[in-house]
Protein backbone atom coordinates (compact mmCIF):
# COMPACT_ATOMS: atom_id res chain seq x y z
CA UNK A 1 0.00 0.00 0.00
CA UNK A 2 1.38 3.44 -0.56
CA UNK A 3 0.50 6.38 0.92
CA UNK A 4 1.19 9.95 -0.74
CA UNK A 5 0.51 12.68 1.59
CA UNK A 6 0.10 16.11 0.91
CA UNK A 7 3.05 16.11 -1.40
CA UNK A 8 4.85 18.92 -3.05
CA UNK A 9 8.09 19.62 -5.17
CA UNK A 10 9.19 23.25 -5.88
CA UNK A 11 11.68 23.68 -8.16
CA UNK A 12 13.94 27.02 -7.98
CA UNK A 13 15.80 27.93 -11.47
CA UNK A 14 17.32 31.57 -11.30
CA UNK A 15 14.86 33.06 -9.42
CA UNK A 16 11.91 31.16 -10.95
CA UNK A 17 10.03 29.05 -8.92
CA UNK A 18 8.13 26.30 -10.39
CA UNK A 19 5.40 24.15 -8.49
CA UNK A 20 5.23 21.07 -10.68
CA UNK A 21 3.66 18.96 -7.87
CA UNK A 22 1.28 20.73 -5.82
CA UNK A 23 -0.11 19.55 -2.82
CA UNK A 24 -0.52 15.59 -4.04
CA UNK A 25 -2.21 13.19 -1.67
CA UNK A 26 -3.04 9.72 -2.92
CA UNK A 27 -3.65 6.16 -1.63
CA UNK A 28 -3.07 3.11 -3.54
CA UNK A 29 -4.37 -0.31 -1.93
CA UNK A 30 -1.63 -3.10 -1.88
CA UNK A 31 -2.39 -5.50 -5.61
CA UNK A 32 -4.03 -2.29 -7.09
CA UNK A 33 -2.73 -1.15 -10.83
CA UNK A 34 -3.51 2.21 -10.74
CA UNK A 35 -2.70 4.93 -12.98
CA UNK A 36 -2.16 8.57 -13.45
CA UNK A 37 -3.18 10.18 -16.51
CA UNK A 38 -1.95 13.45 -17.53
CA UNK A 39 -0.26 15.54 -20.49
CA UNK A 40 3.39 16.12 -20.58
CA UNK A 41 4.41 19.11 -18.44
CA UNK A 42 1.55 18.26 -15.80
CA UNK A 43 4.01 16.44 -12.98
CA UNK A 44 3.77 13.24 -13.15
CA UNK A 45 6.69 12.00 -13.65
CA UNK A 46 7.95 14.46 -11.05
CA UNK A 47 5.23 12.89 -8.91
CA UNK A 48 6.53 9.45 -9.44
CA UNK A 49 10.15 10.31 -9.14
CA UNK A 50 8.97 11.41 -5.75
CA UNK A 51 7.70 8.15 -5.20
CA UNK A 52 10.83 6.56 -5.06
CA UNK A 53 12.69 9.47 -3.69
CA UNK A 54 14.78 10.45 -7.08
CA UNK A 55 13.32 13.85 -6.18
CA UNK A 56 12.95 14.58 -2.91
CA UNK A 57 10.05 16.21 -2.12
CA UNK A 58 10.17 20.14 -0.38
CA UNK A 59 7.21 19.35 1.46
CA UNK A 60 4.76 15.98 2.26
CA UNK A 61 5.55 12.08 2.94
CA UNK A 62 5.27 9.08 1.02
CA UNK A 63 5.02 5.57 3.03
CA UNK A 64 5.17 2.42 0.90
CA UNK A 65 4.17 -0.81 3.51
CA UNK A 66 3.93 1.68 6.57
CA UNK A 67 7.88 2.96 5.92
CA UNK A 68 7.69 6.76 5.72
CA UNK A 69 10.82 7.31 2.93
CA UNK A 70 11.40 10.70 3.02
CA UNK A 71 12.88 11.47 6.40
CA UNK A 72 15.00 7.87 5.80
CA UNK A 73 18.53 8.06 6.42
CA UNK A 74 20.55 6.97 2.83
CA UNK A 75 21.20 3.91 4.51
CA UNK A 76 17.45 2.78 4.71
CA UNK A 77 16.52 4.49 1.78
CA UNK A 78 19.00 2.14 0.07
CA UNK A 79 17.41 -0.97 1.41
CA UNK A 80 13.89 0.48 1.03
CA UNK A 81 14.12 0.99 -2.10
CA UNK A 82 14.63 -2.60 -3.23
CA UNK A 83 11.35 -2.96 -2.45
CA UNK A 84 9.92 -0.83 -4.94
CA UNK A 85 10.79 -1.80 -8.58
CA UNK A 86 10.85 1.05 -11.59
CA UNK A 87 10.08 0.52 -15.04
CA UNK A 88 11.43 3.34 -17.32
CA UNK A 89 10.27 4.73 -20.51
CA UNK A 90 13.80 4.58 -22.20
CA UNK A 91 14.09 1.21 -20.49
CA UNK A 92 17.71 2.06 -18.98
CA UNK A 93 19.24 -1.30 -19.42
CA UNK A 94 22.69 -1.32 -18.59
CA UNK A 95 24.44 -2.30 -21.99
CA UNK A 96 27.61 -3.65 -20.81
CA UNK A 97 25.65 -6.53 -19.38
CA UNK A 98 23.79 -9.47 -20.62
CA UNK A 99 19.80 -9.76 -20.52
CA UNK A 100 20.69 -11.99 -17.55
CA UNK A 101 23.09 -9.79 -15.76
CA UNK A 102 20.73 -6.85 -16.24
CA UNK A 103 17.90 -9.20 -14.05
CA UNK A 104 20.26 -9.88 -11.90
CA UNK A 105 21.72 -6.55 -10.82
CA UNK A 106 19.23 -5.98 -7.85
CA UNK A 107 20.27 -9.10 -6.42
CA UNK A 108 24.01 -8.33 -6.91
CA UNK A 109 23.85 -5.17 -5.17
CA UNK A 110 22.15 -7.09 -2.06
CA UNK A 111 24.70 -9.51 -2.18
CA UNK A 112 22.30 -12.54 -2.94
CA UNK A 113 24.69 -16.14 -3.88
CA UNK A 114 25.20 -16.64 -7.39
CA UNK A 115 23.24 -19.96 -7.25
CA UNK A 116 20.05 -17.96 -6.12
CA UNK A 117 20.57 -15.16 -8.60
CA UNK A 118 20.86 -17.57 -11.02
CA UNK A 119 17.43 -19.53 -10.51
CA UNK A 120 15.72 -16.28 -10.17
CA UNK A 121 16.97 -14.91 -13.01
CA UNK A 122 15.54 -17.96 -14.54
CA UNK A 123 12.02 -17.52 -13.04
CA UNK A 124 11.91 -14.18 -14.64
CA UNK A 125 13.41 -14.87 -17.78
CA UNK A 126 10.49 -17.29 -18.17
CA UNK A 127 7.67 -14.48 -16.74
CA UNK A 128 8.77 -12.17 -19.01
CA UNK A 129 9.59 -14.70 -21.99
CA UNK A 130 12.98 -14.44 -22.85
CA UNK A 131 14.54 -17.21 -21.77
CA UNK A 132 16.23 -17.87 -24.92
CA UNK A 133 17.88 -14.44 -25.01
CA UNK A 134 19.45 -14.43 -21.53
CA UNK A 135 23.05 -13.88 -23.29
CA UNK A 136 22.04 -11.46 -25.65
CA UNK A 137 22.81 -7.99 -25.06
CA UNK A 138 20.34 -5.42 -24.60
CA UNK A 139 21.46 -3.43 -27.68
CA UNK A 140 20.57 -6.58 -29.87
CA UNK A 141 17.27 -6.46 -28.70
CA UNK A 142 13.92 -4.93 -29.80
CA UNK A 143 12.07 -2.45 -28.13
CA UNK A 144 9.57 -4.68 -26.55
CA UNK A 145 12.29 -7.28 -25.39
CA UNK A 146 14.44 -4.33 -23.85
CA UNK A 147 11.19 -3.68 -22.12
CA UNK A 148 10.70 -7.20 -20.89
CA UNK A 149 13.96 -7.26 -19.57
CA UNK A 150 13.17 -3.98 -17.54
CA UNK A 151 10.13 -5.55 -16.31
CA UNK A 152 12.12 -8.55 -15.34
CA UNK A 153 15.13 -6.56 -13.44
CA UNK A 154 12.49 -4.43 -11.45
CA UNK A 155 10.68 -7.59 -10.18
CA UNK A 156 13.83 -9.53 -9.88
CA UNK A 157 14.42 -8.76 -5.64
CA UNK A 158 10.89 -9.29 -5.07
CA UNK A 159 9.24 -6.12 -4.83
CA UNK A 160 6.21 -5.04 -3.17
CA UNK A 161 5.71 -1.61 -5.64
CA UNK A 162 6.14 -1.43 -9.26
CA UNK A 163 6.26 2.05 -10.60
CA UNK A 164 6.42 2.50 -14.65
CA UNK A 165 6.99 5.45 -15.68
CA UNK A 166 5.83 6.49 -19.23
CA UNK A 167 6.82 2.27 -19.73
CA UNK A 168 5.10 2.13 -22.57
CA UNK A 169 5.50 5.60 -24.48
CA UNK A 170 8.16 4.43 -26.50
CA UNK A 171 6.20 1.24 -27.96
CA UNK A 172 4.27 0.69 -31.05
CA UNK A 173 0.52 -0.10 -30.28
CA UNK A 174 0.93 -3.83 -30.65
CA UNK A 175 3.98 -3.84 -28.20
CA UNK A 176 2.11 -1.27 -26.15
CA UNK A 177 -0.15 -4.09 -25.58
CA UNK A 178 1.49 -6.70 -24.98
CA UNK A 179 3.59 -4.93 -22.42
CA UNK A 180 0.82 -3.93 -20.46
CA UNK A 181 -0.67 -7.48 -20.47
CA UNK A 182 2.47 -8.60 -18.75
CA UNK A 183 1.96 -5.54 -16.48
CA UNK A 184 -1.04 -7.02 -15.71
CA UNK A 185 -0.11 -10.84 -15.39
CA UNK A 186 2.74 -9.84 -13.34
CA UNK A 187 -0.01 -8.08 -10.97
CA UNK A 188 -2.11 -11.00 -10.58
CA UNK A 189 0.42 -13.60 -10.40
CA UNK A 190 2.58 -11.73 -7.52
CA UNK A 191 0.19 -9.44 -5.86
CA UNK A 192 2.23 -6.13 -6.69
CA UNK A 193 0.83 -2.52 -6.53
CA UNK A 194 1.21 -0.89 -9.76
CA UNK A 195 1.37 2.81 -10.19
CA UNK A 196 2.24 4.28 -13.67
CA UNK A 197 2.32 7.06 -15.31
CA UNK A 198 1.21 7.85 -18.92
CA UNK A 199 -0.29 10.11 -21.08
CA UNK A 200 -1.97 7.94 -23.07
CA UNK A 201 -5.78 7.22 -21.61
CA UNK A 202 -5.41 3.58 -23.99
CA UNK A 203 -3.27 2.29 -20.95
CA UNK A 204 -5.15 3.21 -18.42
CA UNK A 205 -8.39 1.68 -19.91
CA UNK A 206 -6.56 -1.60 -20.74
CA UNK A 207 -5.17 -2.54 -17.58
CA UNK A 208 -5.58 -0.05 -14.27
CA UNK A 209 -8.35 -0.36 -11.38
CA UNK A 210 -7.83 3.33 -10.00
CA UNK A 211 -6.98 6.65 -11.95
CA UNK A 212 -5.91 9.79 -11.63
CA UNK A 213 -5.76 12.62 -13.43
CA UNK A 214 -3.16 14.98 -13.20
CA UNK A 215 -3.57 19.00 -14.50
CA UNK A 216 -0.82 22.08 -13.74
CA UNK A 217 1.15 19.49 -10.76
CA UNK A 218 -2.44 18.88 -8.92
CA UNK A 219 -4.18 15.37 -9.07
CA UNK A 220 -7.53 17.41 -10.58
CA UNK A 221 -9.11 13.74 -9.49
CA UNK A 222 -8.98 10.38 -8.55
CA UNK A 223 -10.90 7.00 -7.95
CA UNK A 224 -11.43 3.87 -8.69
CA UNK A 225 -11.80 3.11 -12.39
CA UNK A 226 -15.67 2.19 -12.21
CA UNK A 227 -17.05 5.08 -10.23
CA UNK A 228 -15.16 7.97 -12.07
CA UNK A 229 -16.72 6.10 -15.30
CA UNK A 230 -20.08 6.57 -13.42
CA UNK A 231 -19.89 10.46 -12.61
CA UNK A 232 -20.85 12.50 -15.88
CA UNK A 233 -19.19 15.36 -14.05
CA UNK A 234 -15.53 13.27 -14.19
CA UNK A 235 -13.24 14.83 -16.65
CA UNK A 236 -10.83 11.56 -15.99
CA UNK A 237 -13.90 9.65 -17.82
CA UNK A 238 -14.16 12.06 -20.68
CA UNK A 239 -10.58 11.51 -21.22
CA UNK A 240 -11.22 7.52 -21.03
CA UNK A 241 -14.69 7.54 -23.02
CA UNK A 242 -14.65 10.94 -24.34
CA UNK A 243 -18.27 11.58 -24.92
CA UNK A 244 -17.84 14.62 -27.06
CA UNK A 245 -18.42 18.59 -27.14
CA UNK A 246 -21.55 19.83 -26.34
CA UNK A 247 -23.63 20.32 -29.65
CA UNK A 248 -25.65 23.40 -30.88
CA UNK A 249 -29.37 21.67 -29.77
CA UNK A 250 -31.30 22.20 -27.15
CA UNK A 251 -29.48 22.07 -23.98
CA UNK A 252 -33.01 21.29 -22.55
CA UNK A 253 -33.14 18.07 -24.02
CA UNK A 254 -29.38 16.71 -23.57
CA UNK A 255 -28.87 13.84 -21.61
CA UNK A 256 -25.43 12.09 -20.72
CA UNK A 257 -25.69 8.24 -20.22
CA UNK A 258 -22.70 6.04 -18.85
CA UNK A 259 -23.21 2.28 -18.36
CA UNK A 260 -21.06 -0.91 -18.61
CA UNK A 261 -21.26 -4.08 -20.33
CA UNK A 262 -24.82 -5.63 -18.92
CA UNK A 263 -26.34 -2.81 -20.12
CA UNK A 264 -24.62 -2.03 -23.83
CA UNK A 265 -25.85 -5.33 -25.02
CA UNK A 266 -29.40 -4.41 -24.42
CA UNK A 267 -31.56 -2.39 -26.40
CA UNK A 268 -31.53 -0.16 -23.68
CA UNK A 269 -32.56 3.19 -25.24
CA UNK A 270 -35.54 2.21 -27.62
CA UNK A 271 -36.95 0.39 -24.87
CA UNK A 272 -36.76 4.05 -23.07
CA UNK A 273 -38.26 5.33 -25.76
CA UNK A 274 -41.02 3.30 -26.47
CA UNK A 275 -41.59 3.17 -22.92
CA UNK A 276 -41.76 6.59 -22.25
CA UNK A 277 -43.04 7.95 -25.63
CA UNK A 278 -40.36 10.09 -26.69
CA UNK A 279 -37.65 9.69 -29.64
CA UNK A 280 -33.66 9.43 -28.45
CA UNK A 281 -31.23 10.21 -31.00
CA UNK A 282 -27.49 9.75 -29.69
CA UNK A 283 -25.31 12.92 -30.46
CA UNK A 284 -21.73 11.58 -29.56
CA UNK A 285 -20.31 9.21 -27.46
CA UNK A 286 -18.01 6.20 -27.43
CA UNK A 287 -17.76 2.65 -26.49
CA UNK A 288 -14.61 1.47 -25.01
CA UNK A 289 -13.15 -1.47 -23.79
CA UNK A 290 -12.17 -1.18 -20.08
CA UNK A 291 -10.83 -3.36 -17.95
CA UNK A 292 -11.62 -6.14 -20.14
CA UNK A 293 -15.24 -4.84 -19.97
CA UNK A 294 -16.99 -3.03 -22.65
CA UNK A 295 -18.07 0.33 -21.13
CA UNK A 296 -19.66 3.43 -23.52
CA UNK A 297 -21.17 7.03 -22.34
CA UNK A 298 -23.27 8.64 -24.97
CA UNK A 299 -24.47 12.41 -25.23
CA UNK A 300 -28.41 11.93 -26.23
CA UNK A 301 -31.06 14.58 -27.02
CA UNK A 302 -34.59 14.11 -26.59
CA UNK A 303 -37.19 14.60 -28.89
CA UNK A 304 -38.97 16.90 -25.82
CA UNK A 305 -38.07 17.75 -22.94
CA UNK A 306 -38.74 16.15 -19.74
CA UNK A 307 -40.79 17.64 -16.90
CA UNK A 308 -40.45 16.76 -13.52
CA UNK A 309 -42.41 13.26 -13.07
CA UNK A 310 -41.10 12.35 -16.80
CA UNK A 311 -37.81 13.27 -15.86
CA UNK A 312 -38.10 11.09 -13.16
CA UNK A 313 -39.05 7.68 -15.17
CA UNK A 314 -36.82 8.37 -17.71
CA UNK A 315 -33.68 8.30 -15.19
CA UNK A 316 -35.40 5.92 -13.49
CA UNK A 317 -36.13 3.20 -16.15
CA UNK A 318 -32.14 3.66 -17.20
CA UNK A 319 -30.76 3.46 -13.98
CA UNK A 320 -33.10 0.07 -13.34
CA UNK A 321 -30.99 -0.85 -16.71
CA UNK A 322 -27.89 -0.08 -14.83
CA UNK A 323 -27.45 3.03 -17.34
CA UNK A 324 -25.94 6.11 -15.23
CA UNK A 325 -28.53 9.25 -16.66
CA UNK A 326 -27.28 12.74 -15.92
CA UNK A 327 -27.50 16.52 -17.17
CA UNK A 328 -24.28 17.54 -19.10
CA UNK B 1 83.31 11.72 -39.56
CA UNK B 2 82.27 7.76 -40.64
CA UNK B 3 78.22 7.85 -39.99
CA UNK B 4 76.59 4.19 -38.56
CA UNK B 5 74.59 2.59 -41.58
CA UNK B 6 71.13 1.73 -40.44
CA UNK B 7 72.31 -1.88 -39.59
CA UNK B 8 74.61 -1.39 -37.47
CA UNK B 9 72.63 1.38 -35.32
CA UNK B 10 69.77 -1.35 -35.43
CA UNK B 11 70.92 -2.93 -31.87
CA UNK B 12 70.65 1.01 -30.22
CA UNK B 13 67.57 1.43 -31.65
CA UNK B 14 65.99 -1.84 -30.12
CA UNK B 15 67.43 -0.88 -26.84
CA UNK B 16 66.01 2.51 -27.22
CA UNK B 17 62.67 1.34 -28.27
CA UNK B 18 63.07 -1.03 -25.26
CA UNK B 19 63.73 1.83 -22.63
CA UNK B 20 60.76 4.02 -24.65
CA UNK B 21 58.47 0.75 -24.04
CA UNK B 22 59.44 0.55 -20.60
CA UNK B 23 58.91 4.29 -19.43
CA UNK B 24 55.69 4.60 -21.65
CA UNK B 25 54.27 1.27 -20.54
CA UNK B 26 54.94 2.07 -16.46
CA UNK B 27 53.54 5.31 -17.07
CA UNK B 28 50.28 4.38 -18.74
CA UNK B 29 49.33 2.49 -16.15
CA UNK B 30 49.76 5.01 -13.76
CA UNK B 31 48.08 7.17 -15.84
CA UNK B 32 44.98 4.95 -16.11
CA UNK B 33 44.99 4.09 -12.24
CA UNK B 34 45.03 8.04 -11.16
CA UNK B 35 43.30 8.68 -14.06
CA UNK B 36 40.64 6.42 -13.27
CA UNK B 37 40.29 7.67 -9.91
CA UNK B 38 40.28 11.70 -11.01
CA UNK B 39 38.42 11.32 -13.31
CA UNK B 40 35.46 9.39 -11.47
CA UNK B 41 36.13 12.02 -8.81
CA UNK B 42 35.47 14.45 -10.95
CA UNK B 43 31.79 13.80 -11.97
CA UNK B 44 30.76 12.55 -8.29
CA UNK B 45 31.38 16.03 -7.08
CA UNK B 46 30.65 18.23 -10.37
CA UNK B 47 26.98 19.73 -10.10
CA UNK B 48 24.45 16.99 -10.55
CA UNK B 49 26.78 14.37 -10.08
CA UNK B 50 26.04 11.50 -7.01
CA UNK B 51 27.93 13.46 -4.77
CA UNK B 52 28.19 16.98 -5.46
CA UNK B 53 30.95 19.09 -3.69
CA UNK B 54 31.17 22.53 -5.83
CA UNK B 55 34.24 23.75 -3.74
CA UNK B 56 36.30 20.21 -4.18
CA UNK B 57 35.04 20.16 -7.52
CA UNK B 58 35.86 23.78 -8.89
CA UNK B 59 39.78 23.45 -6.76
CA UNK B 60 40.78 19.87 -8.10
CA UNK B 61 39.53 21.22 -12.02
CA UNK B 62 41.62 24.17 -11.39
CA UNK B 63 44.60 22.16 -10.37
CA UNK B 64 44.08 19.56 -13.37
CA UNK B 65 43.60 22.51 -15.63
CA UNK B 66 46.76 24.38 -14.33
CA UNK B 67 48.60 21.02 -15.35
CA UNK B 68 47.54 20.96 -18.40
CA UNK B 69 48.34 24.22 -19.39
CA UNK B 70 51.98 23.73 -19.12
CA UNK B 71 53.44 22.70 -22.52
CA UNK B 72 55.44 19.35 -21.38
CA UNK B 73 58.63 20.40 -21.65
CA UNK B 74 58.64 22.81 -18.97
CA UNK B 75 56.63 20.07 -16.82
CA UNK B 76 59.49 18.02 -17.53
CA UNK B 77 62.21 20.33 -16.47
CA UNK B 78 59.79 21.96 -13.59
CA UNK B 79 59.27 18.24 -11.96
CA UNK B 80 62.49 17.19 -12.02
CA UNK B 81 62.87 18.05 -7.99
CA UNK B 82 59.59 15.58 -7.60
CA UNK B 83 61.55 13.29 -10.11
CA UNK B 84 64.59 12.91 -7.89
CA UNK B 85 62.63 12.46 -4.47
CA UNK B 86 60.43 9.60 -5.76
CA UNK B 87 62.97 7.62 -8.09
CA UNK B 88 66.26 9.30 -6.38
CA UNK B 89 67.30 10.37 -9.79
CA UNK B 90 66.26 13.14 -12.75
CA UNK B 91 68.14 11.10 -15.41
CA UNK B 92 67.08 7.31 -17.29
CA UNK B 93 64.18 5.87 -18.60
CA UNK B 94 63.00 5.16 -14.91
CA UNK B 95 62.69 8.56 -13.84
CA UNK B 96 60.87 9.86 -16.64
CA UNK B 97 57.96 7.75 -15.82
CA UNK B 98 57.10 10.28 -13.26
CA UNK B 99 56.93 13.41 -15.36
CA UNK B 100 55.29 11.46 -18.39
CA UNK B 101 52.79 10.06 -15.88
CA UNK B 102 52.22 12.97 -14.30
CA UNK B 103 51.65 15.13 -17.64
CA UNK B 104 48.85 12.44 -18.92
CA UNK B 105 47.06 12.06 -15.53
CA UNK B 106 45.18 15.15 -15.97
CA UNK B 107 44.51 15.08 -19.45
CA UNK B 108 43.27 11.37 -19.03
CA UNK B 109 41.02 12.41 -15.79
CA UNK B 110 39.18 14.96 -18.04
CA UNK B 111 39.01 11.98 -20.93
CA UNK B 112 37.72 10.05 -18.16
CA UNK B 113 35.36 12.33 -17.00
CA UNK B 114 33.98 13.08 -20.31
CA UNK B 115 33.59 9.18 -20.99
CA UNK B 116 31.65 9.08 -17.74
CA UNK B 117 29.29 12.48 -18.78
CA UNK B 118 28.33 10.23 -21.81
CA UNK B 119 26.40 7.91 -20.03
CA UNK B 120 22.68 8.30 -19.64
CA UNK B 121 21.80 10.10 -16.31
CA UNK B 122 18.81 7.05 -16.52
CA UNK B 123 21.23 4.26 -16.00
CA UNK B 124 22.92 5.33 -13.15
CA UNK B 125 19.21 6.58 -11.68
CA UNK B 126 18.42 3.28 -12.47
CA UNK B 127 20.80 1.92 -10.52
CA UNK B 128 19.91 4.27 -7.56
CA UNK B 129 16.55 3.62 -7.46
CA UNK B 130 17.61 -0.19 -7.18
CA UNK B 131 18.77 0.44 -3.97
CA UNK B 132 22.84 0.99 -5.24
CA UNK B 133 25.28 2.68 -3.31
CA UNK B 134 27.74 5.25 -4.97
CA UNK B 135 30.52 2.96 -4.75
CA UNK B 136 28.33 0.20 -6.61
CA UNK B 137 27.34 2.75 -9.29
CA UNK B 138 30.75 3.49 -9.97
CA UNK B 139 32.25 0.00 -10.08
CA UNK B 140 28.67 -1.72 -11.61
CA UNK B 141 27.49 1.33 -13.58
CA UNK B 142 29.37 3.96 -14.46
CA UNK B 143 33.05 2.16 -15.81
CA UNK B 144 31.41 -0.36 -17.88
CA UNK B 145 29.17 1.41 -19.49
CA UNK B 146 31.78 4.05 -20.16
CA UNK B 147 34.28 1.40 -21.11
CA UNK B 148 34.64 1.69 -24.75
CA UNK B 149 35.01 5.59 -24.29
CA UNK B 150 37.88 5.19 -21.32
CA UNK B 151 39.46 2.59 -24.23
CA UNK B 152 39.05 5.23 -26.94
CA UNK B 153 40.66 7.65 -24.61
CA UNK B 154 43.39 5.54 -23.25
CA UNK B 155 44.47 4.82 -26.63
CA UNK B 156 44.90 8.25 -27.32
CA UNK B 157 46.91 8.69 -23.99
CA UNK B 158 48.85 5.86 -24.90
CA UNK B 159 49.59 7.31 -28.33
CA UNK B 160 50.36 10.89 -26.30
CA UNK B 161 52.67 9.32 -23.75
CA UNK B 162 55.09 8.24 -26.50
CA UNK B 163 54.98 11.56 -28.27
CA UNK B 164 55.71 12.73 -24.60
CA UNK B 165 58.77 10.42 -23.79
CA UNK B 166 60.47 11.52 -26.96
CA UNK B 167 60.48 15.13 -24.86
CA UNK B 168 61.78 13.27 -21.95
CA UNK B 169 64.63 11.49 -24.14
CA UNK B 170 66.05 15.40 -24.43
CA UNK B 171 66.75 16.39 -21.03
CA UNK B 172 67.89 12.51 -20.46
CA UNK B 173 65.12 10.25 -20.78
CA UNK B 174 66.81 7.60 -23.05
CA UNK B 175 64.45 6.04 -25.76
CA UNK B 176 63.69 6.45 -29.19
CA UNK B 177 63.15 10.07 -28.98
CA UNK B 178 66.91 10.37 -27.30
CA UNK B 179 68.20 8.27 -30.14
CA UNK B 180 66.48 10.08 -32.78
CA UNK B 181 67.97 13.66 -31.53
CA UNK B 182 71.29 11.90 -31.18
CA UNK B 183 71.69 10.46 -34.84
CA UNK B 184 69.11 12.58 -36.72
CA UNK B 185 69.96 16.18 -35.30
CA UNK B 186 73.22 15.69 -33.55
CA UNK B 187 74.71 13.68 -36.55
CA UNK B 188 72.63 14.42 -39.24
CA UNK B 189 72.75 10.54 -39.88
CA UNK B 190 69.15 10.91 -41.93
CA UNK B 191 68.92 6.83 -43.11
CA UNK B 192 69.12 6.20 -39.11
CA UNK B 193 66.77 8.59 -38.22
CA UNK B 194 64.42 7.44 -40.82
CA UNK B 195 64.71 4.66 -39.53
CA UNK B 196 63.78 5.21 -36.47
CA UNK B 197 60.39 7.49 -37.27
CA UNK B 198 59.92 4.04 -39.01
CA UNK B 199 59.88 2.28 -36.37
CA UNK B 200 57.58 4.93 -34.02
CA UNK B 201 55.08 5.28 -37.33
CA UNK B 202 54.87 1.19 -36.42
CA UNK B 203 54.26 1.33 -32.66
CA UNK B 204 52.02 4.24 -33.01
CA UNK B 205 50.01 2.11 -35.49
CA UNK B 206 50.27 -0.89 -33.66
CA UNK B 207 48.51 0.68 -30.57
CA UNK B 208 46.53 2.17 -32.51
CA UNK B 209 44.56 -0.52 -34.23
CA UNK B 210 44.96 -2.27 -31.30
CA UNK B 211 42.58 0.05 -29.13
CA UNK B 212 40.10 0.72 -32.01
CA UNK B 213 40.27 -3.62 -32.17
CA UNK B 214 39.24 -3.51 -29.10
CA UNK B 215 36.79 -0.56 -28.86
CA UNK B 216 34.87 -2.25 -31.80
CA UNK B 217 34.92 -5.75 -29.56
CA UNK B 218 32.92 -3.43 -27.19
CA UNK B 219 30.45 -2.08 -29.42
CA UNK B 220 27.64 -4.00 -28.47
CA UNK B 221 27.68 -1.57 -25.47
CA UNK B 222 26.89 1.41 -26.63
Amino acid sequence: MIVVDSVTKVYENRGMTVTAVDDVSLTVGSGEIHGILGRSGAGKTTLLRCLNLLERPTSGTITVDGLELVGLSDADLRSARQRIGTVFQHFNLFHARTVSDNIAFPLEITGVGRSERRARVAELLDLVGLTDRANAFPSQLSGGQKQRVGIARALAAHPSVLLCDEATSALDPATTEQILDLIKVVNETTGVTVVLITHESGVVRRICDSAGLMEDGRLVESGRLADLLADPGSRLAEQLIPVGRPTDSEPSVEYILSFRSESATEPVLSHASRELGLDVSILSGSVEQVGGRTAGRLRVALSRPLDGPDHDRFVGFLAAQGVMVSRP
Amino acid sequence: MNQKSPVEALPELLAALAETGWMCSIAFLATVVFGIACGVALRLTAPGGLRPHRAFYQVFGAIINVVRSLPFLILLIALIPVTRWIVGTAYGPTAAIVPLALGAIPFFARVVENALLEIPQGKIEAAQVMGASTRQIVWKVMLPEALPGLVAGATLTFVMLIGYSAMAGTIGGGGVGDFAIRYGYQRFNTPVLLLSIAALVLIVQAIQTTGDLIVRSLSHRR
